[in-house]
């Protein structure tokens, strides 16, 4: 099994969010960045098989030099070799479009993504890049299990799950359940050394021109203040009479 | 030329977000001066749209379709749009619509937004306002494409009736093969989702322990309200994951949210604050909640939570 999982790299998710340059641009100033966490769930998956079923496992990102260390962090987490497509991603068309190229240059018969970003929150490119490839595809992915050619996932839907199969070659992209919160892995002392010498190639990109464009970023508008109330009849009279919403 | 919109149904009946995202495609039709063109598959009254300004109705009626395929429904979408000739098409954000719209974008070389929360600022080139951050931030997205595929954020343009005499039309379209299968649902059954709801209420690690739950889901019930949690709760395994809410779990956009032994980290507010009203019940005055929050109590939830089940008991028997 030859596995490519998704890496975005994402602010932390406690980072404050500025704009500058009139607002059009995101302020990188002073913030963290991490793997994207619903692509943890992924990487961390891609793992397990690696360790029990003895697949290959490749990383992912579409950006420019400053992701490199998000990449190298998933190489420490154990992670085979990493690919850096060098351009900005600005649109999840043109991001699929790169990845789509990866994946048919690399024969990877299994993708694993997370179901969002928690920058953009786009929750586009898995499923653009299956539609691209004519690849099966699982949103919301909740279980994954692989025998052979043959897999069995599990999607969360509105109230419950639903249980699907599907030949490989298959993207999905997951998020909490996919494995359990304590499974995820933090990089150890070893596995950072040992991710210094694993590859990562740079691939230059075919660039597409992008579909969307982001135009200006505006912040949420300040809230009023919170209207403390002693007792619960106040509080009922308020949602009933002011709010409105009981 | 036309705005298409796609009609969610959950076992023939529509999902509340189908009215919404009808309501919306009418006025985008509007603002671009054509008319809407509203697909439904398998509804049993695709009339009841009409409330809500869909003109053209394009029915399919089709028992294979009973089950949902994100690629052959993607596909059914993507017909629709080329026989009605749709510049604009437009989904909600139901588990399924979310499931469907990047394939359906991909199909019809389409750029894509997702998250919308208004109305377009401009036609030309077509403006969009999106949540972004984790509700953190809004930005104003261009869609240079000739088609675009826009999903609508939930709760966030609201139901608007607008009476129409609309038409419907039986569509049969083509069904594409897909190598994915459907084996089963497992519904939780008789609860009302975090998705559909109009209010939620949820607990957090204040609450000590999942004993102590039997309080949250009375309240919930009383208010015909879905049940929540914050993370930490459901990584102890105190609740099922599905409850879990915020920047890394479910978002929720419900008219009223409430929050009871949750502190409001940045995480947890991330996702919930695209609540129209919330209210805080903490014992700590300090609680970060408390800022985001429309109305608070500074108590212990084991006596407000109790008294506030026995008020709101007496409050709907005087209001049925
Ligand atoms: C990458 C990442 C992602 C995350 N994503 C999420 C997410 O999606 N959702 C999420 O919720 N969290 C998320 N978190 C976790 C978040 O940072 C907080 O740890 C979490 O939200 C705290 O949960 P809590 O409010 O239930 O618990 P606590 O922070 O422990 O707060 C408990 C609260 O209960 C109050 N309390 C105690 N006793 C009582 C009582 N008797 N009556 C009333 N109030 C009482 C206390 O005053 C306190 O404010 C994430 C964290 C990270 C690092």
């Amino acid at each position: 099994m030859k596995i490519l999982v998704c890496i975005s790299h994402v602010p932390d998710t406690t980072s404050k969010i500025n704009f500058t340059e009139n607002d059009s641009k995101f302020d990188s100033n002073g913030v963290q960045f991490v793997i994207n966490p619903y692509d943890e769930f992924a990487l961390t998956r891609a793992m397990w098989f690696k360790e029990k079923q003895g697949a290959t496992v490749t990383v992912v990102n579409v950006g420019n030099v400053s992701t490199e260390p998000t990449l190298r962090k998933a190489l420490a987490i154990g992670a085979d070799n990493a690919i850096r497509v060098n351009t900005e991603a600005t649109d999840g068309l043109a991001v699929a479009k790169e990845l789509a190229e990866v994946v048919k240059n690399g024969g990877y018969n299994l993708v694993l993504a997370g179901k969002e970003s928690i920058d953009y929150n786009g929750g586009m490119v898995p499923g653009m890049l299956a539609a691209l490839l004519d690849f099966s595809f699982v949103n919301a992915c909740i279980g994954l299990e692989i025998d052979g050619d043959k897999a069995t996932i599990s999607r969360e839907i509105d109230g419950g799950k639903e249980i699907l199969t599907s030949n490989l070659p298959l993207i999905i992209a997951g998020q909490k359940g996919l494995v359990e919160e304590k499974d995820l892995r933090i990089p150890n002392m070893r596995g950072i050394m040992m991710a210094r010498k694993k590859p990562l190639s740079i691939v230059e990109p075919v660039n597409n021109s992008p579909a969307t464009s982001i135009a200006s970023f505006e912040k949420q508008a300040a809230k009023s203040a919170c209207k403390l109330v002693d007792n619960v009849d106040e509080l009922i009279s308020l949602l009933h009479n002011e709010a409105k919403v009981i | 030329m036309s705005v298409l919109v796609f009609a969610e149904t959950s076992e023939g009946k529509f999902k509340k977000s189908a009215f919404e995202v009808t309501s919306y495609g009418k006025k985008v039709a509007e603002q671009l001066g054509t008319n809407v063109v509203v697909l439904a598959i398998n509804s049993s009254d695709p009339t009841l749209l009409y409330t809500y300004g869909a003109e053209k109705v394009l029915n399919v009626l089709n028992d294979s379709l009973k089950t949902f395929n994100v690629k052959i429904f993607a596909n059914i979408i993507k017909q629709a749009a080329e026989k009605e000739n749709s510049q604009v098409v437009i989904l909600d954000s139901a588990s399924n619509s979310l499931y469907l719209g990047p394939n359906v974008a991909v199909n019809l070389n389409a750029g894509y937004v997702t998250n919308v929360v208004a109305l377009p600022s401009s036609t030309s080139p077509l403006t969009v306002k999106r949540k972004t951050f984790s509700n953190k931030a809004f930005n104003n997205t261009i869609l240079n494409t000739d088609i675009k595929v826009i999903s609508l954020a939930k709760n966030s343009y609201g139901l608007i009736e607008n009476e129409v005499s609309g038409s419907i039309e039986e569509f049969s379209p083509s069904l594409v093969e897909s190598n994915l299968t459907s084996e089963r649902i497992e519904q939780t059954t008789g609860k009302v989702t975090i998705a559909d709801a109009d209010i939620v209420v949820s607990g957090g690690r204040g609450l000590k322990g999942p004993e102590n739950w039997g309080m949250i889901e009375e309240l919930a019930e009383i208010l015909g309200a879905a049940s929540a949690c914050s993370k930490p709760v459901s990584d102890l395994g105190w609740r099922p994951h599905s409850e879990h809410v915020g920047q890394t779990g479910k978002p929720v956009a419900s008219n009223l949210y409430i929050a009871i032994g949750i502190s409001g980290a940045i995480q947890h507010l991330a996702g919930v604050n695209s609540s129209k009203v919330k209210v805080v019940i903490n014992t700590d005055p300090e609680a970060p909640f408390f800022k985001a929050a429309d109305y608070g109590i500074v108590g212990d939830a084991f006596e407000v939570v109790p008294k506030l089940i026995e008020k709101l008991k007496e409050f709907k028997a005087n209001n049925a």
